[in-house]
């Protein structure tokens, strides 16, 4: 099959041909990962294409426009005592949010992403989804996290998947969409492998480890599995699929790791907030706290940095 | 797969800076006597060599060069040893001796890594992760058998030897050293050592450990030099037991002289281990264990799984990744903390492998060669893999000791069965499968003393290793490890 | 005798003794024999004077017969190492006749003959258990699940001890064999004869062809020729002069081959039957598997 008929027919993939995974391979995989030393002027880069790529994130029940405009104002302002920071790639709020949101980051070159899809556990009708990701389409969302339906994936309906993923994608029209997979409730990596491939081939834009809502929710051992299918995928059909890991990475460190595991998966070419993303609510703060020690080679307080 | 348009590039952005491993809090000498009795002492004739960091072609120190004469010292002096105290000890204070021994090595355990890659060449990140921290829990494992031996061989009184004369090779210098002396104090033998000549450093750093643990002088003599000396070792008519670390060609030699005496002999020899990747395997992870199997401490290893065997269904797709994967290893300076692939460890062997990239082009391989950059000084080496080669080739064949990969196809089980078979080695081997009743099929199938299954050069000092047919003789590690060090009675 | 009895009498049919190949019985490929000679000097018989080409047939057929013999069951190599000592129990008078031919006492003859039939049984027994007394389950310390086990070396020559017809061979045979290796064995030189009939007492008891190959010969001339050959792993050797245990392991290390030196032991005491004589002819395999979903 040639590579446009691929992208354009969405034509269920062979998932006979998805290969296994290994756990103790990836694992081990991770760990070497893990020992790369980033120091210097490579760290620096790091923690600003970091804050580059956060999805910065606020979906409580809680949540309120005031609430969501504090979150909005973070975004454009990460910490002004720094000089040439970058700002965050979006926001990423429920679709009632979305509207506030718009109007908070009016101007400024911020996305705006909304899950949708009866979010966080999916478990509506394909109606009730379709219509959610076209609320939050139609308030000013610019970019869609959906999430699969996991009951049906684990009862092994994976053409029901798929067909949900390829209508919420024609509902979003031109706005981009994150498929959310939820690794923490598919058990195994090779579910996760399987729910990629299917994600990608169904039309995603980007793949998404998790809601937040699930322990565990981000890992870097899923998401180098992730990253592996999307390489699979991309020699396959030439299409580049972006990467979100969420939930869990709160720390710089363990971000600029998730950077390394990029670059030596993906190469150069993902490596901007195009194509991958950190769906966060507190890691940004502790890139700013490192950026600020590198700059003043003194170890920060949270005190000193706001927290929306 | 990749093609010119979406190949993927893994360079012209964001770089690792360097992240050299300190070294200020070394204590190393400029010169190292021999380790005698229990003290440095110099070598008789006065003779020495220099040890070079191979990533500076600097000289870290002098160390003394043994003769015939300090052979037959350091024998006596273990003999002495194990005729008294060390014979005499109850076998569970031998294995406190040992017991400390570990812990003073964990303790010290960093400079030991970064003596280790100064010396040998390889990365800080191997040695610090894996050659010293297994070093340590090497004799901690065998610390505990010393009052066990009843329990290992069941029906049987198992005796020490007597004098453990062992040379090592250059490629895990202080875990080869731990390998040997562990197991044969624990079992009550005093030993002579001698570490490769391009790598005496950490033995000698060991001998300081030993003294500082009060080891009573003469259980463990080390003493440095080349060839002729561990010659004079395996030789000397006062030694009971030969172990010997290094190539066929010189365990054979060993062999050979010992004929005809009653020492008894281990020896782990050379390898040209089969990886064998099915096409439902994990591929990812194969991949990795392909880069585990072959470029580890820079291919210097006598189990490297040196010959890929790829079922022809996957062979386009795990080479594409294999190449990928090795454009992100880093070459270069062994104490940065990110080098995946150091230096080699002498200008000889550079030569030695240098001479197999020509022979492998000759013979119509084609060699593909990642793009990194190699510092101007040092012995380096690209990680390298052939393709269109077969089982008739030098490169398959040999064992080149470097990282250097020999690519074959094949279509059915049996196929790769011979072909894995197909060498006078029998050291180890690799399968990757996600079908178990595959994997033992081929596991029991390789004839070879370890067998990886969807994993690749693992170690513990739990887990017997050693060679079938010309790989060598014997064991080292585990339960079975101790019978190279005992004699068994009624 | 008086010739009008001899003409009375029924001639005995003496035996030819033959060697054992590939679970044939040819006679050697050079033609050649030596004399076998009771202690007056009279003529016992003619003995198969073996030659290299014999031994390497035998290691062509050993070889060929060793995986699937290694494949056997622990089960069937037990079940036929106790067919062996059954059929060798009913042929038991001959034995005895044949070493008391060879110059032993009658007592000595009945005590290795039934010694022989025990220690077969002894091996039978180990068949299945040897592997679960010597292999181990390693715990590493990473997620890997590791064990060792022992697998046969493969092809096996024997020297069989000299100074004893049947017992010295039987005690060397059945641990490499029970084991899953297979074997070529050189015959006592004063005492061929048991070793012919005991190959005839192994083909009646369905080993099978190649699993055991048993020559007669000279030592002088066939001991290099089982210590060089490149296709044979191991080699045990019974006796010889120190010189002669130099030579084996000099030629040995052409191929690292395993020398196991069974020089000096007492094959009728029961000490030297054990299964520290199955595990010298066996290889230690460690298996790393990880341990995860």
């Amino acid at each position: 099959m040639s590579v446009t008929a691929l992208k354009t027919s969405k034509a269920f993939p062979d998932l006979s041909r998805v290969p296994a995974v290994d756990e103790v391979g990836v694992s081990e995989r991770v760990a070497r990962f893990q020992t790369r030393s980033i120091k210097k002027a490579s760290k620096v880069e790091a923690l600003k294409m970091i804050l580059s790529m956060i999805d910065l994130t606020t979906l409580e029940g809680q949540d309120t426009p005031g609430k969501v405009r504090h979150l909005c104002q973070k975004a454009i302002h990460l910490h002004d005592a720094l000089p040439d920071l970058p700002h965050v790639a979006a926001v990423c709020v429920y679709p009632t949010m979305v509207g506030v949101a718009k109007q908070a980051l009016e101007g400024h070159d911020i996305n705006i992403a909304s899950v949708a899809t009866a979010f966080p556990s999916g478990m509506s009708s394909l109606d009730v989804k379709l219509d959610d990701a076209r609320m939050a389409v139609d308030a000013g969302a610019n970019e869609i996290d959906m999430v699969i339906s996991r009951g049906a994936f684990l009862a092994g309906e994976y053409g029901y998947v798929f067909d949900e993923i390829t209508a919420v994608k024609e509902a979003c029209g031109d706005a981009h969409l994150k498929v959310i997979l939820e690794t923490g409730e598919l058990g195994t990596l090779d579910r996760v492998r399987r729910a990629s491939v299917l994600a990608m081939h169904a039309g995603a834009d980007f793949i998404k480890t998790s809601t937040g809502k699930i322990q565990p929710a981000a890992t870097m051992q899923v998401t180098l599995v992730m990253l592996q299918a999307i390489k699979d995928y991309y020699y396959q059909t030439g299409r580049m699929v972006g990467m979100k890991p969420a939930g869990g990475i709160s720390k710089a460190k363990l971000a600029v790791h998730y950077l390394v595991m990029l670059r030596e998966t993906l190469g150069m070419a993902w490596m901007t907030p195009e194509w991958f993303r950190f769906g966060a609510s507190s890691l940004a703060n502790d890139v700013l706290m490192q950026l600020m020690k590198q700059s003043t080679g003194v170890y920060q307080s949270s005190d000193y940095f706001s927290k929306d | 797969m990749a093609t010119p348009e979406n190949k993927l590039a893994f360079d012209g952005g964001w770089e690792y800076d360097p992240a050299p491993e300190g070294v200020e809090h070394i204590r190393a000498k400029k010169r190292y006597g021999l380790y005698i009795g229990g003290k440095f002492v110099a070598a008789e004739k006065g003779r020495t060599f220099d040890t070079i960091n191979p990533a500076t072609e600097e000289k870290l120190a002098r160390v003394a060069q043994a003769s015939e004469l300090d052979v037959d010292k350091a024998v006596k002096a273990a003999r002495k040893a194990y005729t008294g105290p060390w014979g005499r000890m109850k076998a569970s204070e031998r294995g406190k001796y040992i017991f400390r021994i570990a812990r003073i090595m964990q303790e010290r355990a960093r400079e030991f890594a970064a003596i280790e890659s100064l010396d040998g060449g390889k990365p800080i990140r191997e040695s610090r992760d894996v050659d010293v921290p297994l070093a340590a829990a090497h004799f901690f494992y065998y610390a505990g058998w010393a009052d066990k031996l009843e329990y290992a061989f069941p029906g049987r009184k198992a005796k020490s030897l007597g004098v453990a004369g062992q040379v090592i090779p250059w490629n895990f210098p202080l875990l080869m050293a731990a390998w040997k002396l562990a197991p044969a104090l624990a079992c009550g033998n005093t030993a002579v050592l001698k570490p490769a000549e391009t790598t005496p450093l950490t033995a000698l750093k060991l001998a300081e450990v030993i003294a500082d643990a009060d080891l009573p002088p003469g259980v463990v003599n080390i003493i440095t030099g080349a060839g002729d000396t561990g010659a004079a070792i395996v030789n000397h008519p006062g030694v009971d037991k030969v172990a010997f670390t290094g190539s066929t060609g010189v365990g054979r030699i060993i062999q050979k002289a010992l004929a005809g005496t009653n020492k008894k002999y281990t020896l782990e020899l050379g390898g040209k281990a089969a990886n064998i990747i099915f096409a439902d395997a994990a591929i990812d992870q194969a991949v990795e264990g392909i880069v585990n199997g072959i470029f580890f401490n820079q291919g210097h290893v006598c189990c490297a799984g040196s010959r890929l065997f790829v079922q022809e269904a996957v062979a386009e797709e795990v080479i594409q990744k294999l190449k990928d994967r090795m454009e992100t290893l880093i070459v270069g300076d062994p104490l940065d903390k990110n080098t995946d692939i150091g230096a080699i460890n002498s200008s000889m062997q550079l030569e030695k492998i240098q001479s197999y990239l020509e022979i492998g082009q000759q013979e119509g391989g084609t060699m593909h060669q990642s793009s990194c950059s190699v510092p101007e000084t040092g012995y380096w080496c690209r990680p390298t893999i052939f393709t269109g080669v077969s089982q008739s080739n030098r490169v398959v064949q040999e064992e080149i000791f470097g990282p250097v990969l020999a690519i074959q196809t094949f279509r059915t089980f049996d196929e790769a069965l011979s072909k894995a078979n197909n060498t006078p080695y029998g050291l180890s081997g690799g399968v990757w499968t996600d079908k178990g009743a595959k994997i033992f099929k081929m596991t029991q199938s390789v004839r070879a003393g370890v067998v990886w299954a969807n994993t690749f050069n693992k170690f513990d000092p739990s887990s017997p290793f050693g060679g079938y047919k010309e790989s060598g003789v014997g064991r080292e590690g585990g339960l079975h490890g101790l019978d190279a060090y005992v004699k068994l009675g009624v | 005798m008086a010739a009008a009895d001899k003409a009375k009498q029924r001639l005995a049919v003496a035996k030819t003794y033959k060697i054992y190949i590939d679970g044939k019985f040819p006679r050697t490929e050079s033609g050649r024999y030596f004399t076998l000679e009771d202690g007056k000097g009279t003529v016992i018989a003619n003995i198969c004077r073996s030659s290299r080409k014999d031994f390497r047939n035998s290691v062509v057929a050993a070889r060929k017969a060793q995986r699937a013999w290694a494949n056997a069951s622990a089960y069937l190599r037990g079940q036929i190492l106790y067919r062996i000592a059954e059929m060798l129990e009913g042929r038991s008078e001959q034995f005895v006749a044949e070493l008391v031919l060879q110059g032993n006492t009658q007592r000595h003859a009945q005590k290795e003959v039934e010694a022989s039939i025990d220690r077969l049984i002894y091996y039978a027994g180990w068949a299945d258990k040897y592997q679960q007394v010597f292999s181990a389950v390693n715990p590493v310390a990473s997620s890997h699940f590791n064990f060792s086990v022992l697998e046969p070396m493969g092809v096996i020559s024997i020297i069989a001890p000299d100074d004893s017809g049947l017992i010295g061979i039987v005690s060397n045979i059945a641990p490499a064999m029970v084991g899953g290796n297979t074997c070529v064995v050189l015959a006592s030189e004063q005492q061929p004869l048991c070793a012919v009939s005991f190959a005839e007492v192994l083909h009646a008891s369905d080993v099978p062809a190649g699993v055991v190959n048993i020559l007669t010969g000279l030592r002088s001339e066939l001991t290099e020729q089982f210590a060089s050959h490149m296709d044979v792993n191991a080699i045990a050797f019974c006796d010889g002069s120190r010189k002669v245990a130099a030579t084996v392991q000099d030629l040995a290390a052409d191929n690292i081959k395993r020398v196991i030196s069974r020089r000096r032991m007492d094959w009728l005491s029961d000490q030297t039957a054990n299964p520290y004589l199955i595990r010298d002819t066996q290889e230690v395999k460690t298996t790393w598997h990880p341990i995860g979903t």
